[in-house]
């Protein structure tokens, strides 16, 4: 960023802003952002890997169907052996949340992109969209029985008050970690590479040890882009496990 | 950190009056992808992979059936080997009892032809034998007759042969 | 920034607030050794468990996340 008055000025939360891509400066509800033009750039990366990496519904793969198909089988596959086989009619739904948020960790890391997923309104809205489906599904799948997953029965029962009222902070609890874990890992990985290019480019000749930090930094943030997509999944997984076979 | 932050005061993740714009392209965003998905590409991708499970499990079958095939055509192989064998054997069999009977046919002329011409051989043994003893008998006569004779003593011829003839018979006794 | 001491003590605040990403330090590395040494002892269960890693990991580094959003706001948004 520019430096006003000589003094080290590095602003690591401006990347996140939210910004009008055509002139002006009020972010109206239909107004077109950078938050739009990245989510559509995630949804034609999303189309590319699957849509037309399997348009050759060939018997033995090329690379890119083949790519399609492990993401397929990898989903699949945690959906079927996390939440149960019942679950598998949930996998459009869970493989949508995955790719999106694969993709959008994704594409966030590519310098000056903007991550759509280190805001709190998009995960809490992800999170809160699971939290919705999965008490639906519990009390639609097990009725009145669903509440049976606060009330834990191999414990003793001058305890089982304490247990239920813990069971059901912690059961509210889950949306908001669910979300703040993803916005606050994807947040806090950029904001830091921004601190590190600042110092580089203050240090003058110096500037080496920050780049090669950056570059390290830059690969873990790689991995957790990935394994903040796995993890996100495998807890709606989880999640959905407890909606559809309450007991413990 | 800076003195002055901007436009947006702070983090621009709390600015509450970009938030109804995120969702509502969050929601859009994810309906498209959830339609896209739901839509064209997992049905896609799972008959890819059923279609190909089933020409796996197909292949394995007909590979099944192959080497079924296989093992039946060996073991026709081995038998129709086994049969010629045998087969084999016995026409050794009957050329080796052929042979055998006409080798028995032949030795058994032969003996015959060797007993017959033994048999004759012997007959003209025992001719020979009997006319040499005639001879000796008639040589004897004859020098017992000029012994007597040289003797000076005159007998009778029939005497003296039937003396010859006596001893000849304690000789040959 | 001088004789500014709101502004010294939010700085405090949030480098005591990042202590607390320690902790989370701290709890993913237990995990991680755990499940390293489990999977020594009988490696053959360790591929059906990486699950179950990845799980405690997320909530482990969940907390210290945590921290590390409350040092944001303090720095940012109070």
């Amino acid at each position: 960023m520019a430096e006003a008055n000589g003094g080290l000025v590095i602003r690591p939360m401006d990347q996140f802003e939210v910004r009008p891509l055509f002139g002006g400066d009020m972010v109206g509800l239909f107004t077109i952002t950078n938050v739009t033009l990245w989510m559509a750039l995630t949804v034609v990366a999303v189309s590319l890997l699957m849509v037309v990496g399997s348009r050759g519904r060939a018997l033995v793969p090329t690379r890119s169907q083949s790519m399609a198909e492990l993401t397929y089988s990898f989903i699949y596959k945690m959906v079927e052996d996390v939440a149960g086989r019942d679950a598998v009619r949930f996998f459009p739904y869970i493989i949508t949340l995955f790719l999106f948020v694969l993709f959008a960790n994704l594409l966030g890391l590519i310098p000056f992109a903007f991550t759509t997923t280190s805001h709190i309104a998009v995960t809490a809205v992800l999170a809160l969209a699971v939290f919705i489906t999965v008490t639906i599904t519990g009390f639609v799948v097990n009725g009145a029985a669903f509440l049976k997953l606060f009330w834990v029965d191999s414990a003793p029962l001058a305890l089982r008050p304490v247990l239920a009222l813990i069971e059901l902070v912690s059961y509210f609890v889950r949306p908001v970690s669910h979300s703040i874990r993803l916005a606050g890992a994807m947040m806090a990985g950029h904001a830091v590479a921004k601190v590190f290019a600042g110092f580089a480019g203050a240090l003058g000749v110096a500037f080496v040890i920050p780049v090669l930090a950056v570059t390290a930094l830059y690969a873990l943030e790689l991995l957790v882009a990935v394994i903040q997509a796995y993890v996100f999944t495998i807890l709606t997984c989880v999640y959905l496990k407890d909606a559809l076979h309450p007991s413990h | 950190m800076a003195e002055d932050t901007g436009t947006s005061a702070g983090m621009p993740q709390l600015d509450f009056s970009t938030f109804p714009n995120q969702i509502l392209w969050l929601a859009v965003t994810l309906i498209v992808l959830y339609l896209i998905l739901s839509r064209v590409a997992l049905p896609r991708i799972g008959s890819v992979l059923a279609e190909r499970a089933g020409t796996i499990s197909n292949d394995i079958a007909a590979a099944e059936t192959y080497k079924v095939q296989a093992a039946e055509a060996e073991a026709a192989y081995h038998k129709a080997l086994e049969d010629a064998r045998s087969a084999a054997a016995k026409v050794v069999q009957q050329a080796r009892a052929d042979i055998q009977a006409d080798l028995d046919a032949a030795i058994a002329k032969a003996d015959a032809e060797i007993a017959a011409r033994s048999a004759e051989s012997e007959k003209k043994i025992a001719a020979i034998r009997e006319s040499a003893d005639a001879a000796v008998a008639d040589v004897a006569r004859d020098a017992a007759r000029e012994i007597v004779a040289v003797f000076g003593v005159i007998a009778e011829a029939a005497a003296v042969d039937a003396a010859v003839d006596q001893r000849l018979k304690q000789g040959a006794a | 920034m001088e004789g500014d001491l709101a502004n010294m003590g939010k700085y405090i605040g949030v480098g005591l607030t990042a202590i607390g990403m320690g902790g989370a330090a701290i709890g993913v590395g237990n995990i991680a050794g755990n499940f390293l040494a489990g999977a020594l002892r009988n490696p053959s269960a360790a591929a059906g468990q990486t699950a179950m890693l990845f799980i405690g990991i997320a909530f482990a580094e969940a907390l210290g996340i945590f921290s590390f959003l409350v040092a944001l706001l303090l720095m940012f948004a109070v």
